[in-house]
């Protein structure tokens, strides 16, 4: 072979008018030649499309390297030079009727490459026919170029009936051609969601298993894959197809392996699980995942992604294989971190021993980030293996000896857990700890260092200097380690109030005054106030008991995990994530989920029904990390003792109103409907639920001007009924986020108690039982009046809904927004948080009426500079009137505001009547409700 | 699928660059060259994702081959297809390396777009790609329609590996099974962790469509044949120092040639072979392993600035048998500044680029025991870290198998030609070779 290899630097104008002008030459060697040297201008990014006519002249050739070569330049160039493609259609058009196959299948592999229309149109008969070319080669090209010419037009594959060829071919005699066939069908399918389009059906499914046998392992990749994606009717033909899988598990090949992993692994779902041979396939996948970790490194990576996976869904399958994962000195450094996770969820008491040895002997290597990986996993074995957690904190304690820097800190972050997990047991070793505090360079270590200092400050003698020695730089830290010492100096000034008294006042003033951070400045505000006006309070909140923690917090959520567990072998599962977080466009987007196990009804559903998304914008959900979650874990979750049965399963939400709310929501909703509300008053009178009636008329709300008198007068107008608007339920917490459990409510206030009505459904396999509801502190106290009542276990995809009395009795906390409430879930899975907002008109109550005099004597209390005027504009009640509201406000002390603020609105200082029916005129007028909450909550703030 | 393939060279320069599908850009190929090649940190995943475009890359000495998608592809497949790819360009043209794929480029973009269409790995096996990508293109107009369908059958068929009508006069086969033994011991003695993974790898120059049935000692089939099959085998066991008579398979991966199915039921192994070189079959076993050699450290601080090493190896197999090709590997701490070596055996030298002291012997034969002491001087240093001492590690050829595998049998039936398995001269070779053996000192 000689020809020159062109570097980087040609593709000169000269250049390419010499490669013209060898192009245009008589010799066919030389031809050939200048061909190679255009392509090899091409590789390296050079322009060289301005020989296109040239390059084409020379495809007419029986020379087949050298019409390959062409070919390529074609696929290259085709695209920016549309028009002169077009004289090379003749020659393709003539190659797919050539008699030698691998010139027709060459023609009609390439024009399904070239994106250019023209060509396509004529690519459609020549395709049809190759199709059914008798030839396998052909046909089994030609399948994948029906993919192809999807991708350009999908309309035009459809119009040509390409897709019913298409699926002819699965019954192909020729295994390869069956493979190509599955191949392209999956990937158009894969773009039209709903479409029936890749029908399996136990025939098929049959055709494709016998394929399977027979095709390259490429194909069987393919046919595996698409397996996959069956839903066998029931556990028979689970277990039959599994039967039929499982000698893939010895292919050499080890995506071969992978991909029958996965249809194993997902149809193992629907097997009974006293059935024998759930046993015997249990035992046969361990030998192959073992096997793939004697692969090359790339492919080690991939398989230990995906075997984390697996030991998550099924622990059983290497429960014994911890060897295996033990590092080897030369590993690639992912491979060795890999290994490391997959060593931790594989620990047990059993283990324990080995894997510690094996840690700590990792804690001495090279590589920063596997040594922060090991001494972090030694963390968490204590927590996961109780019976280790001695050995644990006597190792960290050795390798914060060592004095390597990174090595001390990340010890100090994991034995902070270990003393969250374990508490009062492994004090001892803070003095070890303080010892290096001045090395600690971290705020992660800084923070989880001041934490131990704060939580043990009555042990630790000399806690204030060290806490003091951190405050000098305290605005050079960051916000995490500036909250942490806020948080650990209120509690040391607890424990030993008389010497640390000018510590706290000095912290709380750098919080509050010099700080920039609106979280900080709100946890110093806090604080203060607690401390000046309830000092027992106090310490009963920053003081409290902490719930101990667990080692599930590092799981996959289980959603998730059963998505990813269908995705085995492919990118989302190297990546841990759907694939709609890293794929453009449709494709891929549909979410998988395992089938259901035989029994549960459910077997029939096909697999592409994703979880279906909320249809309204989801709640904002508590960020898992920082001071919200931090003050929501302080809460104790046992349910109050007040019984109030209010459950009925599966009801719809009309019937439910009627059960929870009686007669009352009636007019609620023939309000809502009707949207008349000066008809409204009479009715809800007429049916003499409670104290019920709206204004008389609104007309009688204050006039434009009327000021401070024209409100009083509202007092004497009647107070709005019972059941008033209640919002359609929003989900407020995503099965995604709370393993399985969806949770959408709404709240309503009817016969003069405030509900919460709440939907549960079960969006996971396992039954759910144990429910229990908690808040946070809020703004006006809110707390369940009595426990969540939920009679019956919820079974899997069941909705319950239930009606949750609130008090207003609860410990109150200012919250931005001032309606947010934040609520923490039990069940038997977990403890799920969420927060969402309830209207302000649900605090307001139905005999506000106020004595005049006790009116203005409350209102002349008030400071004058807390009372602010101004015009709401553009809103237009019934009569037409542009009312102008004075909505007032209150006091001086910061940390009662609340209380009075409640007091005044159940009062009905604020003329609430007003309010809410102004808020609920603006709905109706589909005004902004949003904007009138703003309005209250802004008349609250400037308080 | 995949949606294009790149190969640079060291420097990050573009060899070649194939583009499958139409949502691949051409900024794509600078994009791994910036963020892979030319990053400064080590590599920490073979799988990158830059801009929402997935990046699948394997190394072949300076060579990077990448292979780059924007859909959810199957990755394990996507490496398999990496290696395959180089397997086959092995095949072709030797060693990868950038003077030869510069040299082979016309024939590179060949190959892709053979065995990859559309982003689907299609077939690659050598033996079927080198009936019609010859490199001399003007040939495959010679061929006639017969030998035309007959490529094409091959290609697509059911036995894609291996082509009719071939002819030896003198049917012959050779079989060797090649062993890596892995250990990883404690410095007390301690067996961490053992496992032996296993090829068999066949040459076979047989005529026609042989079929093949290879038997071995594996546990579950003995056991299977009752007392029969295993008095039969017990004369036999002559090899290393194992007396046992069957051993127990962990797990094994078989050449595509292989029908999983029957071994899967029956757990026969039976096939038609391809013709030449081909690896039959992958194994593992972990119990009952033959630990060739232990090795015995002792390290020794004395001050801060001198070590004293010794180490022992003890030979462990039959008196009869000769281990070859022994390197130990003792490493030296990063600060040392002088070693002195004694040794009974063979020639043991510091080697200091290597920070290692590397100890050969040519021969070893069983139950011999053999030492190397050293003293190695330190330079002080203010180096807070400890060393992080690296295990001694160990090389060697030994002429058994340490997992204990032996092969009972290989039949060829080939009805349509006349010749029987017993005319097949057939060879059989076992080498047991070191894998990671290492013993932490």
């Amino acid at each position: 072979m000689t020809f020159l290899y062109l570097g980087h630097n040609c593709a000169t104008l000269g250049e390419i008018f010499e490669l013209k002008a060898e192009l245009n030459s008589d010799k066919k060697e030389k031809k050939k030649e200048a061909v190679k040297k255009v392509i090899a201008s091409m590789t390296v990014g050079k322009d060289v499309s301005a020989l296109f006519p040239d390059v084409v002249n020379c495809m007419q050739t029986d020379n087949l390297e050298l019409k390959k070569l062409v070919y390529l330049y074609l696929m290259n160039y085709a695209k920016s030079q549309p028009d002169m493609a077009i004289m090379a259609v003749n020659t393709f058009v003539k190659d797919c009727e050539d008699p030698n196959p691998l010139i027709r299948a060459l023609a009609v592999r390439t024009m399904g490459c070239i994106r250019v229309d023209k060509i396509t149109e004529y690519l459609c008969e020549p395709l049809r026919k190759c199709l059914k070319d008798e030839d396998p080669y052909v046909r089994k090209t030609a399948a994948v170029c029906v993919a192809k010419l999807h991708d350009i037009n999908a309309q035009l594959v459809e119009d040509q009936g390409f897709l019913d060829t298409l699926k002819d071919l699965i019954s192909d005699s020729n295994p390869m051609v069956v493979a190509n066939a599955v191949a392209a069908l999956s990937e158009i399918a894969e773009s039209h969601p709903n479409s029936n389009l890749l029908d399996l059906n136990p025939q098929t499914i049959n055709k494709l298993l016998t394929a399977l046998n027979e095709c390259t392992e490429w194909g069987q990749i393919f046919i595996l894959d698409c397996l996959a994606n069956y839903m066998p009717r029931d556990d028979r033909e689970s277990q039959s197809i599994c039967e039929r899988v499982t000698p893939r598990l010895s292919h050499a090949n080890s995506a071969v392996v992978l991909s029958a992993v996965k249809v194993l692994m997902k149809f193992m779902e629907m097997l009974p699980k006293d059935l024998d041979y759930y046993g015997t396939l249990l035992k046969k996948l361990a030998p192959p995942l073992v096997t793939l970790l004697s692969a090359e490194a790339e492919l080690q990576y991939v398989a230990l992604r995906n075997i984390n996976l697996i030991v998550q869904k099924r622990p059983e399958i290497l429960k014994h294989e911890m060897k295996v994962f033990f590092v080897k000195y030369n590993d690639p450094i992912y491979v060795k971190l890999e290994k490391l996770d997959i060593m931790i969820r594989l620990a047990s008491q059993a283990n324990i021993a080995q894997v510690l040895a094996e840690l700590k002997e990792y804690a001495t290597e090279v590589d920063v980030d596997f040594v922060r990986k090991a001494v972090r996993a030694i963390g968490r074995c204590a927590i996961k293996v109780e019976q280790s957690a001695e050995r644990c904190v006597s190792t960290l304690l050795d390798l914060i000896q060592t004095k390597v820097n990174y090595v001390v800190q990340e010890a100090i972050v994991v034995i902070k857990d270990i003393f969250r997990k374990y508490p009062n047991k492994y004090e001892s070793v803070i003095a070890t700890l303080c010892e290096n505090l001045d090395s600690l360079d971290e705020p992660e270590a800084r923070a989880a260092m001041i934490w131990i200092v704060g939580e043990y400050a009555e042990r630790i003698d000399n806690a204030d200097e060290l806490l003091e020695s951190f405050l000098e730089g305290f605005h050079d830290e960051s916000t995490q380690v500036q909250l942490q010492l806020l948080t650990a100096i209120v509690k040391l000034f607890l424990k030993k109030p008389t010497e640390t008294q000018e510590l706290v006042q000095q912290v709380l003033s750098l919080a509050t005054q010099d700080s920039d951070n609106p979280d900080l400045r709100d946890r110093g505000y806090i604080y203060w106030r607690l401390l000046s006006t309830d000092p027992v309070a106090a310490k009963e909140v920053v003081l409290a008991e902490k719930p101990l923690i667990s080692e599930e917090t590092d799981l996959i959520e289980p959603t998730l995990l059963e998505e990813l567990i269908c995705h085995i072998g492919t990118l989302a599962s190297v990546y841990h994530k759907p694939p709609s977080a890293f794929v453009e466009g449709s494709r891929g987007v549909q979410h998988k989920r395992l089938p259901a196990r035989a029994g549960s009804g459910e077997s029939a559903e096909s697999p592409d029904v994703g979880h279906s998304g909320p249809s309204e914008a989801p709640p904002a959900v508590i960020p898992s990390q920082g001071d919200l979650l931090g003050d929501l874990l302080n809460l104790d979750l046992a349910p109050p003792t007040v019984t109030v049965p209010s459950v009925q399963p599966s009801m719809q939400m009309g019937a439910m109103d009627l059960l929870g709310g009686g007669l009352d929501s009636l007019v609620c909703s023939s309000r809502a409907l009707g949207g008349d509300i000066g008809g409204s008053p009479s009715m809800g009178a007429g049916l003499g639920a409670a104290p019920a009636a709206m204004p008389a008329s609104l007309g009688s709300a204050p006039t434009v001007g009327g000021g401070l008198g024209d409100l009083f007068d509202l007092g004497g107008g009647v107070g709005m009924p019972t059941g008033s608007y209640v919002a359609p339920k929003t989900v407020w917490l995503l099965a995604m986020k709370a393993k399985g459990l969806e949770i959408s409510g709404t709240f309503a206030r009817r016969g003069g108690i405030i509900q919460m009505d709440l939907s549960l459904t079960n969006k996971a396999m396992s039954v759910m039982t144990d429910f229990a509801i908690q808040f946070n502190r809020n703004s006006f106290g809110l707390a369940p009046a009595g426990p969540m009542q939920v009679l019956t276990p919820l079974s899997p995809n069941q909705t319950i809904d239930v009606s949750l009395p609130l008090s207003m009795s609860g410990p109150v906390m200012k919250m931005e927004p001032l309606n947010n409430l934040q609520v923490a879930v039990k069940n038997n899975i977990d403890v799920f948080y969420f927060s969402c907002q309830y209207p302000l008109s649900l605090l307001f109550v139905e005999d506000g009426k106020m004595d005049r005099q006790v009116f203005l004597a409350t209102w002349k209390d008030i400071p004058n500079d807390n009372e602010a005027q101004f015009q709401i504009k553009d809103i237009h009640l019934n009569s037409g009137n542009r009312n102008k509201y004075v909505l007032d406000r209150v006091l001086q002390n910061y940390s009662k505001k609340t209380n009075v603020f409640r007091d005044c609105m159940q009062k009905q200082m604020y003329d609430s009547t007003s309010v809410d029916s102004l808020v609920h005129d603006s709905l109706l007028l589909k005004g902004s409700y949003d904007a009138i909450l703003k309005i209250i909550i802004w008349c609250n703030r400037i308080c | 699928m995949i949606g294009g393939l790149f190969i640079y060279n060291h420097k990050g320069e573009v060899l070649i660059s194939r583009v499958y599908r139409d949502d691949i850009g051409r900024n794509a190929v600078d994009a791994f060259r910036v963020n892979v090649i030319h990053a400064r940190q080590q590599v920490r995943s073979p799988v990158t994702n830059i801009a929402r475009t997935s990046f699948f890359h394997v190394k072949r000495s300076n060579i990077w081959l990448a292979a780059v998608t924007k859909q959810n592809v199957n990755a394990a497949m996507v490496f398999e297809f990496l290696y395959k790819m180089c397997d086959v360009m092995t095949a072709y043209f030797g060693k990868i390396s950038e003077e030869n794929i510069k040299n082979n480029f016309v024939l590179i973009y060949e190959l892709l777009d053979e065995i990859l269409d559309f982003g689907y790995p299609q077939n690659s096996e050598t033996g079927a790609l080198k009936t019609f990508i010859t490199q001399q293109g003007i040939k495959s107009q010679h061929h006639t329609k017969e030998e035309q369908s007959q490529i094409t059958s091959q290609v697509t068929g059911q036995i894609g590996w291996r082509r009719e009508g071939i002819k030896y006069r003198r049917n012959e086969l050779f079989l060797d099974v090649l062993e890596s033994v892995n250990l990883l011991m404690s410095p007390q003695g301690q067996v961490l962790s053992a496992h032996v993974s296993g090829r068999v790898v066949m040459k076979s120059y047989l005529s026609g469509m042989p079929e093949c049935k290879f038997g071995m000692n594996d546990k579950i089939v003995i056991d299977k044949q009752g007392k029969g099959g295993t008095t039969d085998d017990s004369g036999k066991s002559e090899l290393g120092g194992s007396g046992k008579q069957s051993i127990a398979i962990d797990d094994c991966t078989f050449h595509q040639c292989v029908r999983l199915s029957k071994f899967d039921s029956e757990r026969s192994i039976s096939f038609i072979p391809p013709d030449g070189d081909y690896e039959l079959m992958r194994y593992r076993t972990t119990k009952d392993i033959i630990l060739p050699f232990r090795v015995i450290p002792l390290v020794r601080e004395v001050g801060r600035t001198k070590l004293e090493v010794k180490v022992v190896i003890k030979s462990n197999f039959k008196p009869s048998l000769l281990a070859q090709k022994i390197e130990v590997r003792i490493p030296t701490p990063l600060n040392t500044s002088g070693v002195q070596v004694i040794c009974m055996k063979g020639k043991a030298k510091y080697k200091a680029s290597e920070n290692a002291i590397v100890w050969k012997i040519k021969r070893m034969a069983g139950m011999k025991e053999s030492q190397i002491s050293a003293e190695i001087e330190l330079l002080p240093t203010n180096d807070k870290k400890k060393w992080a001492r690296p295990p001694i590690s160990m090389n060697f050829e030994v002429p058994f198998a340490p997992s204990g595998l032996k092969v009972r049998y290989l039949k060829v039936f080939e009805s349509k030609l006349n010749y029987s398995d017993h005319d097949v001269i057939k060879w059989v070779r076992y080498i047991g070779r070191s894998g990671i053996y290492e013993t932490r000192c």
